[in-house]
């Protein structure tokens, strides 16, 4: 039994930490999230640390590497507020590498795995509609109909998209009849677009109906993890306040009732990582389980996290509530996290179905 | 990340397994004897195997194995499936014992730690008392000593199996003009004597699991005293260390927790059970997302105890996390149960037509509070967080009564 990091996970971790502590400190993020929400330096920079193909497979030109170690980039891109279009490349690229064909894999995969090609995935629709069973757009060659909230659809090359049935289909730069809007979403540094197809022409990925929800999955788990770091770094924001900020002629971290608000912070989120790390795990090697650890995952840190982030902007008093305090930036990932891919709620009733309850 | 255990500990597994086989239930001759008996022989050999005892050296009683957490907590699944008899477990196997062996004289070693071990005597602990819970070192039960003896006199309380026990171990104020913490020692002292009075405590379940101990001119050796006069803080503080049982804690709460979605699955809810209940279902998997965390918070730690690693912050938040699911848990059963909540767990008339296992719930939801405070509340819990976890200031009181 051996469940923690191991040497390279911790590598990996301390290379994106350093990388974004230098690259996208508070200034430069600031900037970032005032201006377009995207740093196409910034992504290049984390594609060159290998990023947009961590979890390929080595033969297209990706690291390789387990679901685990995709959960411990987004903690780490959660833990730096890092923006960018992480979350929808990688969902993508998994879609394409568990559905598609084998044409499809080497057309795709290789230029994902570079970056050359930046990819998202238009899962969401009108109406709170996330899961594969829910889908409405009506698979075939041409594709009508709306699909919303997709990660950074504006600038993506290729659009993995969820069709009726569970399916999944894919949508290039560009198509005919494919017209984006941008949404104004609250998280200013991972944008999210509405994506409407009239007769837009559209690839079926072969084996869509029966990935696709392994892709939903593998994305409550990264949302988790993200949801997991950032929510950790709040934490790390308020015990960095209470040690430097004075009333009454001490710092505020003497006193007890701060204390204990910020220990039930910590204590909120220090056991959570596991349950990250377990979904992560069960994605690779607990088929039977990765379902419902995702879900409860994805509804336990949603929740877990945003309740932090809330008690994060009261441990700083007014300061906590204003524009320019950064604990906003944190505070609004944790709502995107929350809702991305449906809101606790729904996954909780999910997990309650998939015990049989 | 792997959570097999791997060929090694598969293969100590089976070696385990074929023992228990073969050694529990007791056969042939050894099946005549009394439970307890079997029980005592079993032990033993499991002892000789390596299985048992395996903190303690050899000529104490023990196996005197490599501290190994996976071959550990295998023993501890392959004895509970075969419902073995295991370690003798009582707070003086749990604190006693270790502390004995860190700081006490050989002959201390030689007379407690085989006999207790072995369960052929039993302790209880002498720490708290009324004025002196959270703030244990303000502690004022005195003792002196007169000749080759120590006198003590004052009050001890929340004394568990004080009524059975058969030694105390203590801490007591010896050095009345020493600074606060400079001033106690740890002495054992004999229960069965006319100086001391045991007296049980009633809880609001209706159970006395506590007792007050007045000692009147209690007696005990002058060389009953563990470590030197003035130092019983630090090895009082050394037995503290050795609480620590993370994957045993997860598998309580984990029981707790399976039992609970039994009783949502069992409970009549209108014309179905209280699982249909979508209330219900949605407040059961926001508690399993707690339950589901500590429990995988115990692999993280069992890792990093195999490794000898510092298990980091997670190591100061088992009691509060397991105490909160117990306190969660707790609420959500009363909701399961509805009307049954009415009804008064310490009577058992049949005529209240109150089955037992939801009895056992309402003692739970009172139960599950007593927990929460004993060894340390839940604000504590949290001041140790904050402070040894966060680096946050010390508690400003405690700082100026520890000068």
């Amino acid at each position: 039994m051996n469940f923690d990091l191991s040497d390279e996970q911790r590598l990996l971790q301390e290379t994106l930490r350093g990388f974004l502590a230098n690259e996208c400190g508070p200034p430069h993020l600031r900037a970032v999230f005032e201006g377009e929400g995207h740093d196409p330096a910034l992504w290049k920079g984390m594609v060159e640390l290998g990023l947009a193909g961590l979890h390929l497979p080595e033969r297209f030109g990706g690291a390789g590497l387990s679901q685990v170690d995709l959960a411990i980039a987004a903690e780490s891109l959660g833990h730096g507020g890092a923006p960018g279009p992480f979350l929808g490349h990688a969902l993508a690229g998994l879609a394409i590498e568990l559905a598609g064909s084998e044409a499809q894999r080497e057309r795709w995969l290789p230029r994902l795995a570079t970056g050359e090609a930046l990819a998202t995935v238009a899962l969401g629709e009108p109406g709170n509609v996330w899961q594969p069973e829910e889908w409405t757009l009506a698979a075939g060659e041409r594709l009508t109909g709306t699909k919303t909230n997709v990660p950074h659809a504006a600038i993506a090359d290729l659009l993995v998209v969820g069709l009726a049935g569970g399916r999944l289909g894919l949508v290039e730069r560009g198509a005919q009849g494919m017209a984006v809007a941008p949404i104004e979403g609250v998280d200013r540094v991972r944008r999210i677009d509405a994506v409407v197809f009239q007769n837009t022409p559209c690839e079926g990925l072969p084996g869509g109906e029966a990935a696709s929800g392994r892709v939903r999955d593998a994305g409550l788990v990264l949302l988790a993890a993200d949801a997991w770091g950032a929510g950790t770094r709040l934490v790390e924001m308020a015990v960095d306040y209470a040690k430097t900020r004075e009333q009454f002629g001490v710092t505020i971290g003497h006193f007890q009732a701060l204390k204990h608000q910020l220990a039930s912070m910590a204590l909120d989120l220090e056991p959570a990582r596991a349950l990250v790390w377990y979904a992560a795990y069960a994605q690779d090697h607990l088929p039977e389980e990765a379902p419902r650890s995702a879900a409860l995952a994805k509804a336990h840190l949603g929740d877990r996290a945003m309740q932090v982030a809330r008690d994060v902007v009261e441990a700083h008093g007014g300061i906590g509530f204003t524009w320019e305090c950064d604990v906003q930036i944190w505070f609004k990932r944790c709502m995107f996290d929350r809702a991305f891919l449906g809101a606790p709620a729904v996954h909780r009733e999910r997990a309650a179905r998939l015990a049989g309850w | 990340m792997d959570l097999s255990y791997g060929e090694e500990y598969e293969s100590f597994r089976s070696e385990v397994c074929a023992f228990l086989e073969a050694q529990w239930p007791p056969r042939g001759a050894a099946a005549q004897l009394p439970k307890k008996e079997a029980a005592a022989r079993f032990r033993e050999l499991a002892t000789e195997r390596g299985y048992l005892r395996r903190s303690i050296p050899r000529r104490w009683g023990g196996s005197e194995q490599p501290a190994d957490a996976l071959k550990a907590r295998i023993l501890q699944e392959e004895f509970g499936r075969a419902h073995a008899p295991i370690d003798v477990r009582g707070i003086g196997t749990m604190m006693l014992v270790p502390t004995l062996l860190e700081k006490g004289e050989e002959w201390q070693k030689e007379r407690f730690v085989p006999a207790t071990v072995r369960g052929e005597i039993t302790w209880c602990q002498g720490y708290s008392e009324p004025g002196s819970g959270s703030d244990l070192a303000s502690l004022r039960t005195r003792a002196d000593l007169v000749g080759d003896e120590w006198v003590i006199n004052g009050q001890k309380i929340w004394t568990t199996q004080a009524h059975e026990a058969d030694y105390m171990f203590c801490l007591a104020r010896t050095e009345p003009d020493a600074a606060k913490h400079a001033g106690i020692s740890y002495l054992l002292i004999p229960m069965k004597q006319p100086g001391i009075e045991v007296r049980p405590l009633r809880q609001m379940t209706g159970g006395s699991d506590f007792n007050q101990v007045f000692l009147t001119d209690a007696r005990t050796p002058k060389e009953w005293i563990v470590g030197r006069r003035g130092e019983g803080w630090q090895v009082s503080r050394a037995t503290l260390k050795h609480e620590r049982n993370s994957i045993g804690a997860a598998a309580q709460t984990n029981a707790l927790f399976a039992g609970l979605v039994h009783l949502a699955k069992t409970t009549k809810r209108g014309a179905g059970t209280a699982i249909e209940d979508p209330t219900i279902r949605d407040r059961l998997v926001a508690l399993e997302g707690y339950v589901r965390s500590h429990e995988y918070s115990s692999f993280v730690q069992l890792t990093r105890d195999s490794k000898r690693e510092d298990p980091g912050i997670l190591q100061l938040m088992t009691k509060l996390n397991s105490t909160n699911i117990g306190n969660e848990v707790a609420k959500l059963s009363l909701e399961i149960l509805g009307d049954d909540g009415l009804l008064d767990p310490t009577v058992q008339d049949e005529i209240l037509h109150l089955p037992n296992a939801n009895r056992s719930w309402i003692t739970h939801y009172m139960y599950s509070l007593g927990i929460a405070i004993a060894g340390g509340s839940a604000n504590v819990q949290r001041n140790v967080i904050a402070e040894r976890g966060l680096g946050l200031p010390r508690d400003a009181w405690a700082q100026r009564s520890s000068k």
